[in-house]
Formats: C-alpha cells, structure tokens, sequence
C-alpha cells in the first residue's frame, strides 16, 4: 500500500511545511500540514473551495502577514531555514518566492516598467534591459511585446497580461512561484500557453500552483496535493503524491471521490 | 455532487459489456453444437450472428470514447472505461473463434469427425465457463472478489491447456497411424486451437478487472495476481 503523503529522503528540497496551521483570529483554518517540495517541480494544490488551498499557498511566501488576524504557527523552511523566524525579512522571502495571482493584476505602467519593478526595488540599474528582455523571453512574451514595450501593461490582452505578470516575478529571478488560479480567468488558447509555460519554467524553478482545473492538474503537475474540509470545518492535506498516485489510483477514498467529481 | 450521469453511463457500459458476453457464450456453444451435431445450418447461423458482435464491440467502444471526451474521467472512472475497452475487445476475438469452428465444421461437410467428439465439448463448457466468470470480475467492484476470481480462471486455463495437449496428441496419433486422415485431423486442431484462444483471452479479461479495481496490471501469473491482494 502506498503513503498518503510522499516524502523525499534524498532529494534536493526547496520548501519544507512542518506541522503548519493557520488561523484567522480564533478560527483554526487549516491544521497540521506537513509537506515537502523538491526542487524544480510542479505541485499542484487541489481540494473543494474553501479547503485552505490559498492560504497555504499564501503561507509559503508570508503573503498571510499583509491580513492581520492571520496567524501561523509550525515551520516553514525554505532551504533549510523558516521563514516565520523573527531575523527573516519576508520581502526578502517575497523575492525569492514569488507569486502570481488569479487575475492579471499589471501595474498601471508600462510593460519595460513592470517587468523592471522589481530589480529596481532590489537596487538593479545596470544591464535593466537585458534582466527585462530575458523575463519577457522566459515568459514566452518577448517576441509579442517588443515593439511596444513602453505601452501600458494594461494594453494588451488577459493571456498577456498574465505572461507579464510571470514575467514581473522572473526578473527577481526567484526560487518558487506560487500560482493562484493563474489560467481561470483565460480562454482556452491562453491557458494553454500558461500551461506549457509552466512546464518550461520548471526546469529551473519550482512551481506551486492551486487549481480547481482537475484537468489542468493531471496535465502539469509532477506531484500533487490534496486538500479537504473536515466536519469541523478545518482545512487538512489528506494526500500528498505523484501525478499517476493521485489521478491515476489514490490512496485515500476522499481523493478519489474528489478528482472523479462526486465530490467537491 | 455524485456525478450521475458518469455513473449511470458507466453502469450502462458494463451492462452492454455483460450482453456482448452473452452474445459470445451463444456463439461458442452453437458452434460446438453445430460441430458436434454435423448441423451446418446452424453453423452459418454462427457465422451470419458474427456480424451483431463486431456492431456491438463497435458501439460499445463509440460509447467508451464518448464517456472520455464528455466526462474527462480520472482515477477509478478512468480505469473502469479503459478496462471495458479492452474487454470488448477481447470479448469481439473470442466471437471470431466462434465463427473460425463454425467455418471448419462447413469445410468438414457432412463428413463425421476424426474421432468421437470428448474433450473438445469438455473445453469448450470449461472455457465459456471461463469467459463467464471475468466478467464477473469485472462487475464486482471488491478488489478481494475480483482478484480471487481471476485465480480460480488462471487455474482453469491449466486445465484447459491440459485438455487441448490432450486432443493434439489423440489427434497426432491418429494421423501417424494413418497419414490419410491428416485433413480430418487438422480440423479438429483448429477447433481445439480456438478454443483454448477463448480461455487464454478470459485470463486476460480477469486481469483486466483486476486492473481495473486496483489499477495495477499483473502479468498473466497467480503469484503476481495473489501480490495485489497484499
């Protein structure tokens, strides 16, 4: 019988959640997830709406301390250190582990701008072009955008819009980006271009990605995790596995109801 | 939110999977019937009734690749699709063997058999036999029925592999005697032949179901059949 969670004992780990829970207030959201992230994949979070998919997500980056009621408590290591210690700075955390949201949210600035953004704020002057230039390459939307890159990031369409965004997290050239939905809100030619840039993208950064696309995730993710909603209305990670574990033949009864749609 | 129609349309599936084996079962025992009997009508019976096999088999995979690209099954659904696919399949070559002894005992005319017709009406009731129960296997969802299904035909595949050495020796021996009867031999080789394929091709449904319970493919062994159940 195998695992309901998978653990990688040799291998290179890029996030690591120990024991981790959330809570909005006095209200337990997600209990006790442990979780191990190899370097260069893609995992994808998968679950009922409302399971604490988001908030996880939200976690690996301490995006949760922008809501003030959010508290967290167990490890979070990224490369062997949590990021929750007091010493850690989480813009620093933000760099390195960057993410991109359901809707295309470009600054109103131009294309050159967004993508330089985050550089700049690092303190880049020099060679700005070029840490631009091969953003927008990484992202697949260089050759699209290049003749008009001082046009406004709100010009161009959502499918583009949403390559700028990856783009914007690329330049700071990070470890993990966490995605949220990031292909919803696209027709189905922009989301395929989201999905084989991902693919592309994992082979020098790892991917977190949160989808309700079942389909989606059986076609991107080399593992995925599976997120479900006690009768006490707390989130919990109830499998943790590969591709072919999870969509092909899952451990836990629960799993199985979810990705064959008669739950969820 | 069960998915109804997924399950309503896979049930379906498996219930036209169950007529197309007893359309099969008719036309192996007609067949033999036929065979034994010199009744040669009813052997183009056989041979004419083929036909609403290979529609069903036709209709029943139309039906599968139908399911796939509405629902996008995963898992369990995905398995139990695949899995009927196959049987089909499978279920569509063991009417072929029918018609294949229909089509001898025409060859043969009114000429009685070589030999006394005993074991060949043997394997044909073990091998039906056979047949029947994969499909079984296939109905339970219980992975423990299943699997112990599959066993009990792999051992009656020995059986049937004991049987068919036994007509090609009693036949062999009857044309060493006597190199004239080797045409009347042949006929009955072939016949003997098709239906060991019948029960060789049940083995491969019951692994099927066991797949498709499980979702691990065994090789055609106990020992691999038995591992799946620890």
């Amino acid at each position: 019988m195998q695992e309901s969670i998978i653990t990688f004992d040799d291998q290179d780990l890029v996030l690591e959640a120990e024991n981790m829970s959330i809570h909005y207030g006095s209200t337990l959201a997600v209990e006790d997830v442990s979780m191990q992230i190899p370097r260069n994949t893609i995992v994808s979070l998968i679950g009922p709406s409302g399971c604490g998919k988001s908030t996880i997500l939200r976690c690996f980056n301490r995006m949760n301390d922008l809501i003030p009621s959010a508290r967290v408590s167990g490890n979070i290591k990224y490369q062997g250190v949590n990021i929750y210690d007091d010493d850690v700075d989480p813009t620093d955390i933000r760099f390195r582990i960057g993410m991109v949201f359901q809707r295309p949210n470009p600054f109103p600035k131009s294309i050159y701008d967004n993508v330089a953004f985050g550089p700049r704020v690092n303190g880049l002057t020099k060679d700005l072009d070029r840490v631009v230039e091969e953003s927008l390459r990484r992202a697949a939307l260089w050759d699209e955008v290049k003749d008009r890159l001082n046009e406004s990031g709100l010009a161009i369409s959502g499918g583009q819009q949403q390559r700028l965004c990856i783009a914007r997290a690329l330049a700071v050239d990070p470890d993990v980006v966490l995605m949220d939905e990031p292909a919803s809100a696209l027709d189905p030619i922009s989301t395929q271009a989201i999905e084989d840039l991902i693919r592309e993208l994992a082979q020098e950064v790892t991917i977190i990605i949160v989808t309700h696309n079942m389909q989606q995730a059986t076609r991107i993710s080399d593992y995925a995790a599976v997120m479900m909603v006690a009768e006490d209305r707390v989130g919990h990670l109830i499998e943790y596995g590969t591709n072919e574990q999870v969509f092909g033949n899952p451990v836990d009864p629960r799993t199985e109801a979810y990705v064959t749609g008669r739950i969820g | 939110m069960p998915n109804e129609q997924l399950d309503y349309n896979l049930a379906h599936l498996e219930g036209e999977i169950v007529l197309l084996g007893g359309l099969v079962e008719t036309a192996i025992f007609k067949a033999v019937r036929a065979l034994r009997y010199r009744d040669l009508d009813l052997s183009r019976e056989v041979i004419a009734e083929d036909d609403r096999i290979d529609e069903f088999e036709t209709k029943i995979q139309n039906d599968c690749v139908e399911q796939i690209r509405r629902q996008a099954p995963l898992a369990a659904d995905l398995r139990r699709i695949i899995g009927m696919m196959f049987i089909a399949n499978e279920l569509e070559r063991m009417g072929d063997y029918a018609e294949g002894i229909a089509k001898v005992s025409i060859n043969m005319g009114h000429e009685a058999p070589l030999k006394e017709l005993e074991d060949i009406p043997k394997m044909a009731d073990l091998a039906v036999s056979m047949m029947k129960r994969s499909i079984d296997a296939m109905t339970t969802t219980n992975r423990e029925d299943s699997a112990r299904i599959a066993l009990e035909i792999e051992n009656d595949d020995d059986e049937v592999d004991r049987l068919y050495q036994k007509v090609q020796s009693d036949i062999l021996t009857l044309v060493e005697e006597n190199r004239e009867r080797a045409v009347r031999g042949t006929y009955l080789l072939w016949v003997a032949h098709n239906i060991e394929r019948v029960a060789d091709r049940s083995t491969n449904i019951a692994e099927r179901a066991i797949y498709m319970s499980t979702g691990i493919i065994v090789g055609g062994n106990a020992e691999a059949q038995a591992a799946v159940l620890s």
